[in-house]
């Protein structure tokens, strides 16, 4: 709380302070929020907009060119396996088209083109020759297949209709997964023939791990019914059923987004293979895909909340700046206004007291000269017997008069120097002045009052109306401040060759330190129960700036204070030209 | 010494002539100013002592007219404003000013001062 209190701005606390005519133009805390709001709003609203949209479209541009990316391979490898199974059947078309039936139910010529065909293209295991019953009538591989009879199986009636057929992986008799392809050869006379040839799978398996999944891909390939025919790396082994949705059929490389089973989003990138029975499938992880989008938008998210800071912290302290130098503006607007008013106020206080005096003044002289007339009749004629009572009585009556003619001239003399310009004065005699007005409330309320004067307190020129306010309000205050039977001391003193300092010293209740700080605040007072305004040391030390003075004070709590006032012999330039 | 007292009081200026004629002066005294310029065409005066502030001429102006009849004319001021060394210090006038209510001493001796060759 107290560091918060230290980091207030001066308008923060006072914002309902003044009331009245003198009261604050604005509500400066009303302003500042303002400002801050809508700046921020300004600022903020087109940045954050900005930003999101450009996050939105950068995901979406990462998203689409891993898409593609995944596309694009899943095209790829559905171009390279298609050759790899087009390119062996041509093999075998050609093969078969080339050699005369008799020549491949030569054993020794079908092991050379079986050694051929494996050195040309690898995967080649066996191959047969099979007769239009169905019979194969020549067998070269590692198996003893040779009179095995095809011609219940589903292929052999398949490949009569098309001319080839490419098999399913499986492990048939020899238990280990393979695949078969075959081409037909019909010969002039009608008859027809099937050259026919097991393919290992993995020359396969390499190919689809060829391609470059980065993250947790994996590429394997399934039949049209689901079940796995490839190993993979990270899904159910071959001869299972995937997990997903077999895809529907489509000439085209199709993606598509779905959910695996512990619920992560997946990309399944499907392609069907012509002419074959095999579905290529690559699935990725969203996530591990959209890896350098975590990377970007963390980056995005960063810039966003530096640039928000950043900007709050502008807002603020400028908008906190701004207002606060007009609420000091403000300040010092009503302080001008209630200076204008007190001196206002003086000077028609001024004005009475000089009327009142004037109009008195003229009995009083009538009082004077009849009283003086009666003691002259008195000493002067002997009409009438000398009788030094009545004597006695007409000098009480003439002294009374003269003490009224004293607080007469006392007042017009006053009076006539609240408007006064700069003139010679004396210290010494300015501050006696002022204590006349004082020195009945002084004797009411047993207050010692010690004067130290010197006598080479020099001349000056200054401002008589001025200087008169300053000490009547120092002196005023210093009363106010003790209680009966309290003490005064003033002594005026030159100091060096340019200065005069004046210092009126206390024995009242003193101030805090926290006070001491601010009694030269406009309506700061410590008197706010008793009708102060807090503006008399404000008045007083804006005055004795005008003068090019300067006033310090010290103070103890409970023991007095002291106030220094120090008057320069030489008017500032500025003053002087008033 | 003859003395014109010049004041719109009539009490103050009958009382002060009184008082200025027991110690032996001769005093004429007016409450206007054109009856002081009419003593002051008849009779010649060592000084003039005037108020300053009165109805229609001030006392400045009443100098200058008395000046104009009798040029060695002396002149001491009564007012019933502010202080003598206000007076002294605000006017060009090297004339003395005297405060109501006047010590009477003071004003002989200021009388004699201003009569001094």
């Amino acid at each position: 709380m107290s560091i918060l209190s230290h980091f207030k701005p001066a308008f923060w606390q006072k914002s309902e302070l003044s009331t009245g005519p003198f009261r604050q133009m604005f509500n400066f805390r009303r302003i500042w929020k303002i400002a801050v709001l809508a700046t921020s709003l300004v600022t903020l609203i087109p940045l954050i907009f900005i930003t999101s949209i450009d996050y939105n479209f950068t995901q979406k541009s990462i998203e689409s060119e891993n898409l593609l990316r995944t596309l694009r391979i899943g095209s790829n490898a559905r171009r390279s396996i298609s050759f790899f199974l087009s390119e062996r059947l041509s093999a075998l078309t050609f093969v078969v088209r080339e050699n005369q039936l008799e020549e491949l139910s030569q054993p020794e010529k079908l092991s050379s083109i079986l050694t051929h065909l494996s050195d040309s293209f690898n995967g080649f295991v066996d191959l047969g020759v099979i007769d239009q019953n169905g019979l194969q009538t020549n067998y070269v591989g590692p198996y003893s297949l040779e009179g095995k009879d095809y011609s219940n199986q589903g292929w052999f009636k398949e490949i009569q209709d098309k001319g080839f057929y490419i098999s399913e992986v499986f492990l048939g008799y020899r238990n280990v997964p393979h695949l078969i392809i075959a081409a037909k050869h019909t010969l002039p006379n009608g008859s027809f023939f099937v050259l026919r040839a097991a393919l290992d799978t993995t020359r396969f398996n390499e190919l689809l791990h060829y391609f470059e999944l980065s993250g947790r891909g994996d590429a394997f390939l399934i039949n049209h019914e689901g079940i796995i025919q490839t190993p993979t790396l990270y899904h159910e082994p071959v001869f299972e059923k995937i997990p997903y949705r077999v895809p529907e059929y489509s000439e085209h490389t199709e993606i598509r987004e779905e959910k695996n089973k512990v619920g992560e989003n997946i990309i399944i990138c499907s392609a069907y293979i012509p002419d074959s029975p095999y579905i290529l499938i690559i699935v990725k992880e969203k996530n591990e895909l959209m890896k350098s989008w975590q990377e970007t938008r963390l980056e995005l998210i960063g810039f966003l909340i530096f640039s928000i800071t950043i900007i709050l912290i502008a807002i603020l302290g400028f908008s906190t700046y701004m207002v606060n130098s007009m609420y000091l503006l403000d300040q010092r607007r009503l302080g001008s206004l209630h200076q204008a008013e007190y001196s206002n106020k003086l000077a028609s206080i001024g004005r009475l007291a000089a009327g009142v005096a004037h109009e008195i003044n003229n009995p009083l002289a009538i009082i004077n000269e009849k009283a003086g007339l009666i003691k002259d009749i008195i000493v002067y004629s002997n009409d009438f017997p000398k009788n030094p009572r009545i004597v006695e009585l007409l000098d009480s009556v003439l002294a009374s008069v003269e003490r009224c003619g004293k607080i007469t001239k006392r007042l017009l003399g006053f009076a006539r120097h609240i408007d006064s310009a700069i003139e010679n004065v004396q210290l010494n005699n300015i501050i006696t002045e002022v204590l006349g007005f004082l020195n009945k409330e002084a004797e009411y309320r047993s207050i010692t009052v010690n004067i130290d004067f010197v006598d080479n307190i020099p001349e000056f020129q200054s401002d008589r109306g001025k200087l008169q306010q300053i000490f009547l309000n120092i002196i005023n205050n210093a009363f106010a401040a003790m209680s009966n039977g309290g003490r005064l001391d003033i002594k005026v003193r030159p100091k060096g060759e340019k200065n005069v300092v004046a210092s009126i010293t206390d024995n009242g209740c003193g101030m805090s330190e926290s006070d001491l700080g601010k009694i030269f605040e406009p309506f700061y007072s410590t008197k706010t129960k008793t009708g102060g305004t807090g503006l008399g040391l404000s008045i007083t030390y804006g005055l004795i700036k005008e003068l090019g003075g300067n006033i310090d004070v010290t103070s103890r709590l409970g023991e007095g204070s002291t106030f220094t006032i120090t008057l320069p012999l030489q008017l500032p330039h500025k003053s002087a030209e008033k | 010494m003859r003395v014109l007292l010049v004041d719109d009081e009539k009490e103050f200026v009958t009382t002060l002539a009184e008082r200025l004629t027991l110690r032996g002066f001769k005093v004429d005294f007016a409450t206007l100013a054109h009856d002081a310029l009419a003593l002051a065409e008849k009779n010649i005066y060592d000084l003039a002592v005037l108020d300053m502030k009165m109805p229609g001429t001030s006392g400045l102006e009443l100098k200058g007219l008395l000046q104009k009849i009798q040029k060695d004319l002396k002149f001491i001021f009564l007012t019933g404003h502010g202080s003598e060394a206000d007076y002294a210090a605000g006017s060009s006038e090297s004339a003395c000013y005297l405060v109501k209510p006047i010590n009477i001493d003071i004003l002989i001796a200021q009388m004699h001062e201003a009569v001094k060759p």
